[in-house]
C-alpha cells in the first residue's frame, strides 16, 4: 500500500471515531467563540434533548417500535431526582443513578406486556402511560408540587465545583451527550445493532437469523428509558425548577418528531433532529403560538416525502444514486 | 438429521398439513415439491418456529424443536431463505450477510455499547467471513452497496450468502430460483451444487423440476397437506400419484 492508500484506509476504518473526535473538539472550543449565556443555554437544552432522542431513536429507528410516552420517563428522571435530592436529601449523583435504576425497572414492567403489542396499539399504550404519569404529577401535590411545579432543585456539583452557570453546564451536558452518542454508535455498529436493524426491517426474518425479537425490543425500550431518565435528572438540576407541563404528551410527540426529522435509524441524525426542533421556536416568533401546528406540519411533510426521516431519507437517496452511478460505470 | 413425525397443522379446523413424516439425511439434498397450496410453506414455517404445529414433532439431531421459538431454532443451526426475499433494503450488502452471523456476534447490549477489544476483533473476523461468503457468490465488489439497488438475481444470491455464511448444519431454501431467468437459475443451481459438495445439508422447496431432478438425492411430494410420495427423483417421476397431482386425473386427460 502507498502512504496515500494507508491514510485513506485509516480514515475509512476509524471514520466514526474521527467524527466523534471532531465534534468533541468543536464543542470544546464552542464557548470561546460564542459565550452569550442565552445561546449556551439553548445548546445545553439541545444536549439534554439529544440524550433522550438518541435512546428513542434506537427504539423507533432500530428496533422499529413506537413510543408516544417517553416524556414520562424523562419526567420520572426529573421528578425522581428532585424528590430524592430535596425531599429526601440524597446526593444528586447518587439520586440520578438510583432514579435511573428505578426507571429501568418501571420500563421493564411496562415493556414486557406493552411490547407484545405492535403499531397503533403500542402507540396507544405508551400514550396512556404518559397520561397516567402526567395526571399523577398534577394530583399528588404534596410530593410533586402539583400544577405549580417543583422549586429549589440544587445544581449538580463535583466537590465544591458547582455546575451552576451555562459555561460549566455546557461542558457537563455535552460531555454526557457525547458519551451517550458514543455508546449508541458502538451499539449500532455491533452484532446486536445489526440484529436490531434486522428487527426493524422484518421481524420474522430477524427471528430466523437468531434474534430474540421480544427480548431485544424490551432491552432497547429499557435502555431508551434509562437515557431519558438521566436526561430528565440533568434537566431538573440544570433549571432548578420543573413543572408537569414539561412532561406532557406534546413533549412526547415532540421527541418523536425529533427522531423523525433526524432520521429513523440514524444516530447522527438524532443530534440534528434534537437541535432543529429545539432551535426552531427561537428562529420564528410566530412559532410560540402555533408551535404544535408547525411541528405537526413538518412531521406530515417528512413522512409523506421521506418516510425514513429527513436526514436518513436524504442519505439513502444519495447512497442509492451513488450505487446506481457505479453500476452504470461497471456496465459501461 | 431432521425428522418430521406425524406433523399436522390446522388453521381453524381446516387441515393445512396432516400427518406428514419424512427425514432429511446429513450431506444430502432433500427436495420438497408439490402443487401450489400443497402446504409446503406451512411445513417450512412449522419447522422454523414461525408457526406451532397442531400435533406431531420435529426432531433436529434427536432433540424436539417443534416447541422452540424461531430464534432458538436458528441458534440450533438451521438457516433459511425466504420465498419472497427478506433482505434488509437499507443495510449494505455486507451488513445483510453479517446479519447471518447474528448467533456468533454476541448478544450482550452492554458489551456492545462498550465495544471492548475482544468484540472489535471478533467483529473484524466476522467481516472477513462475510466478505468471503460474498466472494463465493460473486458479489464481492458490491459489498458496500445498499441492498435495495441490487438486481433481483443478485438479491437472491445475497440471501443465499446470508443463509450459508454461519455454516449452518441445515439450510432450508424456499424457492431459491423463483422469478429468475434461465441463466440465473443455472447459476444458482451451480451454487447449490457447490454447497452440497462442501457437505451442507439442504432442504429445497422448489417448483423448478429440472433443478430438483438434477440436484436432489431424495424427493418428498406433498399434495393437499399430505405426503403422497417420496424417493429418488427417478422413482418419484414415475409415481402415478405424483403425475396425477401435477397433471390432473390421468383418465380425464387420456
Amino acid at each position: 500500500m502507498t502512504d496515500r492508500q494507508k491514510f485513506l484506509y485509516f480514515i475509512a476504518l476509524h471514520r466514526t471515531g474521527l467524527w466523534v473526535t471532531a465534534l468533541s473538539l468543536l464543542l470544546l472550543v464552542f464557548p470561546l467563540v460564542e459565550n452569550n449565556p442565552y445561546t449556551l443555554g439553548l445548546t445545553n437544552l439541545i444536549a439534554i434533548h439529544a440524550i433522550v432522542v438518541l435512546g428513542l431513536n434506537l427504539f423507533i429507528g432500530y428496533a422499529g417500535q413506537i413510543s408516544l410516552g417517553h416524556a414520562a420517563f424523562f419526567g420520572l428522571g426529573a421528578y425522581g431526582s428532585a424528590i430524592a435530592c430535596v425531599t429526601f436529601g440524597l446526593d444528586s449523583w447518587l439520586a440520578m443513578l438510583l432514579v435511573a435504576g428505578l426507571v429501568a425497572l418501571v420500563a421493564l414492567l411496562v415493556g414486557i406486556p406493552a411490547l407484545r403489542l405492535t403499531g397503533h396499539y403500542l402507540a396507544m399504550a405508551t400514550l396512556g402511560l404518559n397520561f397516567v404519569f402526567h395526571t399523577i404529577l398534577l394530583q399528588w401535590d404534596q410530593m410533586t408540587g402539583g400544577p405549580s411545579g417543583f422549586y429549589g432543585i440544587p445544581s449538580l456539583s463535583l466537590g465544591s465545583f458547582a455546575f451552576d452557570d451555562e459555561l460549566r453546564l455546557h461542558y457537563l451536558l455535552w460531555g454526557l451527550a457525547l458519551l451517550s452518542l458514543l455508546l449508541c454508535l458502538n451499539l449500532v455498529r455491533s452484532g446486536v445493532g445489526r440484529g436490531l436493524s434486522a428487527l426493524a426491517g422484518d421481524e420474522i426474518a430477524a427471528a430466523a437469523l437468531g434474534v430474540d425479537t421480544r427480548r431485544a425490543k424490551v432491552k432497547v425500550f429499557v435502555l431508551s428509558a434509562v437515557l431519558a431518565s438521566v436526561a430528565g435528572s440533568l434537566f431538573a438540576h440544570t433549571y432548578g425548577f420543573i413543572s408537569p407541563d414539561s412532561f406532557g404528551i406534546f413533549v412526547s410527540t415532540d421527541l418523536v418528531i425529533m427522531v423523525v426529522i433526524g432520521g429513523m435509524g440514524s444516530i447522527w441524525g438524532s443530534l440534528f433532529g434534537a437541535a432543529l426542533i429545539t432551535l426552531l421556536p427561537e428562529w420564528m416568533d410566530l412559532f410560540e403560538t402555533y408551535k404544535d401546528f408547525v411541528h405537526g406540519g413538518i412531521l406530515v411533510l417528512v413522512l409523506m416525502f421521506l418516510p425514513q426521516g429527513l436526514i436518513t431519507g436524504l442519505l439513502d437517496l444519495l447512497r442509492v444514486q451513488l450505487a446506481r452511478l457505479r453500476q452504470k460505470n461497471v456496465t459501461a | 438429521m431432521l425428522r418430521l413425525e406425524q406433523l399436522s397443522k390446522n388453521f381453524g379446523g381446516l387441515p393445512a398439513l396432516s400427518q406428514v413424516s419424512f427425514e432429511v439425511f446429513p450431506g444430502q439434498v432433500t427436495a420438497l415439491i408439490g402443487p401450489n397450496g400443497a402446504g409446503k410453506s406451512t411445513l417450512i414455517n412449522c419447522m422454523t418456529g414461525v408457526l406451532q404445529p397442531s400435533s406431531g414433532r420435529v426432531l433436529f439431531r434427536g432433540a424436539a424443536i417443534s416447541s422452540l421459538a424461531a430464534h432458538q431454532i436458528a441458534r440450533c443451526g438451521i438457516a433459511r431463505t425466504f420465498q419472497n426475499l427478506k433482505l434488509f433494503p437499507r443495510l449494505s450488502v455486507l451488513d445483510n450477510v453479517l446479519t447471518g452471523l447474528t448467533c456468533e456476534a454476541g448478544s450482550s447490549m452492554v458489551m456492545a455499547m462498550l465495544r471492548l477489544p475482544y468484540l472489535r476483533h471478533r467483529e473484524r473476523r466476522l467481516r472477513l467471513r462475510a466478505l468471503e461468503a460474498l466472494d463465493r457468490f460473486g458479489l464481492g465488489d458490491k459489498a458496500d452497496w445498499p441492498a435495495a439497488v441490487l438486481a433481483y438475481g443478485d438479491k437472491k444470491r445475497v440471501e443465499l450468502a446470508r443463509a450459508t455464511v454461519g455454516n449452518p448444519q441445515l439450510i432450508l431454501l424456499d424457492e431459491p430460483v423463483a422469478g429468475l431467468n434461465a441463466a440465473e437459475t443455472a447459476a444458482v443451481g451451480e451454487q447449490l451444487h457447490l454447497l452440497r459438495r462442501a457437505g451442507h445439508t439442504l432442504l429445497l422447496i422448489e417448483h423448478d423440476m429440472d433443478l430438483v431432478m438434477k440436484l436432489a438425492d431424495q424427493v418428498v411430494v406433498l399434495d393437499s397437506g399430505q405426503k403422497i410420495a417420496s424417493g429418488t427423483p427417478a422413482e418419484v417421476r414415475r409415481n402415478p400419484r405424483v403425475l396425477e397431482a401435477y397433471l390432473g386425473c390421468m383418465e380425464a386427460t387420456a
